[in-house]
């Protein structure tokens, strides 16, 4: 099922996907991504948002050999569980990487990419992957 | 309040049923269930299903299973939970009938999976997952599993060959189910020789895609006495449920399944029970993994020491933890809103003591469903009578 969404279903999230803007509680200062209307560890419904720095490092990896229908055309790719330098963990694919060398710890960096494009005159998606940071 | 008990059962086998619809499914599970009730009429009907819109194109499973099965106007919903539909439509039954509003209640668990392409139904089974936060990103259920997988195995020094003994364990309990979808026994190489879906979870270390309908009869121990004899009456002597972050990476520990521990507890102080008490385990071991992750949270192993279970061989019909005594959702298959219920009903022939592979003097069993990377899951409490 390719078919395109409602460009305001992901226009809803250009702050979180282009930018890594997440949340921080100013009751208990614990920052979360993506942005929650209630903080997971004190429950204060006062949260403002937050610009993580985008570095961060592999928790996990897995290659996607498989994809759901829609993302056959970038496979095998890599995805990961990136925790934060700021606490937080995400999962985004890594870009710009050989499998090889992914390993538990590795530094990376944040990157917007095309994650998605919907055939004919369809939407494009872009949001944050990670790659090996640029020296 | 009322003690509930199951009266009855029945089943599809678990395959491809390219011949046979949704509906199909639904009422011959439904109407075996009554026959072997021996009731031919219920006061409500809970359908476990998680996809049909997707899969099929078809919602609104209570009136459609209802009408087709001539169950007349009463009242039919479905129950939706992901992959833990089937275990929390059998809940939803029980409270009914707990409840008193309801005597005599029919729960049926179907899913058709396999009119769909199958990376439309890969897209289909991720929708159990975050939309927003992990299949935008093009994640598949079976990468999220692997990606626990690989932190298990570095966490706790197993190996892929470790974690296969599961897949092992299941096809060799399953070649003795009838209704299974795989009835051949397999061995580690068979696992490790199947190509990587998403590394490192190999195809044999993850469930199939599948058709099929589960479904049981619910009634109080009072009223099941007009229809059936002691020992067809199985007691739910203790359930429960809870949720966990749907967003795997939002989770604070990825090694441990909260969600089962919490559910599991109600559970056992419902029942009156502890973990040691329980004669065989029906967990949720859609992927290996999650087999070993099970059995950690709901405290039959300690953490980390859930794939030692199968390494030490505890895990089969004669040891002290049988798992998966029918095949499992490895090997009996998983049609996934239905396989709370094909738990349910493997867990009443063990009880019964009708199961083609009979966990000996069995009295009380425990069912786990899984539904999301961990999100939301049922544990289930059965006692013999
Ligand atoms: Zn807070």
């Amino acid at each position: 099922m390719g078919r395109p969404m409602q460009v305001a279903r992901y226009w809803r999230h250009f702050k979180e996907k282009y930018r890594l803007i997440g949340g921080k509680c100013k009751s208990c200062g614990h920052v979360h991504f993506p942005k929650r209307p209630v903080c997971p560890e004190c429950g204060s419904q006062e949260i403002e948002e937050f610009q993580f720095s985008g570095k961060g490092k592999v928790v996990s990896w897995t290659i996607v050999r498989n994809p759901p229908s829609g993302y056959e055309y970038y496979k095998p790719y890599p995805i990961a569980l990136v925790e934060l330098e700021e606490g937080p963990v995400v999962l985004a694919q890594l870009t710009d990487v050989d499998p090889e060398e992914i390993d538990f710890g590795m530094e990376v960096e944040m990157v917007t990419r095309k994650v998605r494009e919907f055939e004919e005159d369809g939407i494009i998606l872009y949001g944050y992957k990670f790659r090996l940071p640029i020296k | 309040m009322r003690k509930p008990v199951i009266i009855g059962v029945g089943l599809t086998p678990v395959g491809e049923h390219w011949r046979l619809a949704l509906r199909d499914l639904a009422v011959e599970a439904l109407l075996n269930a009554m026959e072997d009730a021996g009731v031919d009429k219920v006061d409500s009907l809970y359908v476990g299903n998680m996809a049909s819109g997707s899969f099929v194109e078809q919602e609104n499973l209570g009136a459609l299973i209802a009408d087709w099965a001539g169950l007349g106007n009463i009242p039919a919903v479905k129950v939706e939970a992901a992959c833990a539909s089937g275990g929390a439509a059998v809940q939803e039954g029980v409270k009914a009938v707990m409840s008193g509003l309801e005597d005599v209640v029919a729960v049926v668990g179907v899913e058709k999976m396999t009119d769909a392409w199958p990376s439309d139904a890969t897209r289909y089974l991720a929708y159990a997952a975050d939309a927003e936060w992990e299949l935008f990103h093009g994640v598949s259920f079976v990468a999220l599993n692997a990606l626990v997988m690989r932190l298990y195995m570095k966490e706790y020094g197993y190996t892929e060959e470790d974690l296969a003994l599961f897949a092992v364990n299941a096809h060799a309990n399953g070649a003795k189910n009838p209704y299974a979808m795989f009835k051949k026994p397999i061995t580690v190489e068979t696992v490790m020789k199947s190509p990587y879906v998403a590394d490192p979870l190999k195809l044999f270390d993850a469930s199939p895609i599948a058709d099929g309908a589960a479904a049981v009869i619910i009634t109080t121990e009072e009223k099941a006495k007009e229809f059936v004899d002691k020992a067809k009456m199985v007691e739910v002597a203790g359930m429960g449920r809870a949720i966990d972050t749907i967003n795997l990476a939002n989770r604070k520990e990825f090694l441990f399944l909260r969600a089962a521990k919490v559910a599991a507890e109600r559970a056992y102080k419902m029942a009156g029970i502890e973990v040691k008490d329980i004669d065989f385990f029906e967990v949720h071991d859609a992927f290996t993994v999650m087999a070993a992750l099970s059995l950690e949270s709901i405290g039959a192993a300690e953490r980390g020491k859930g794939a030692m279970l199968a390494k030490e061989g505890q895990i089969a019909i004669d040891g002290d933890y049988p798992i998966q005594t029918l095949g499992g959702l490895k090997a009996r298959g998983h049609p996934v809103g239905a396989t709370g219920v094909y738990q349910t009903v493997e867990a009443v022939w063990q009880l019964r003591g009708e199961a083609p592979n009979q966990v000996p003097d069995a009295e009380i069993g425990l069912t786990q469903n899984i539904g999301g990377t961990g999100s939301n899951i049922t544990v289930t409490i059965l006692r013999r009578v």
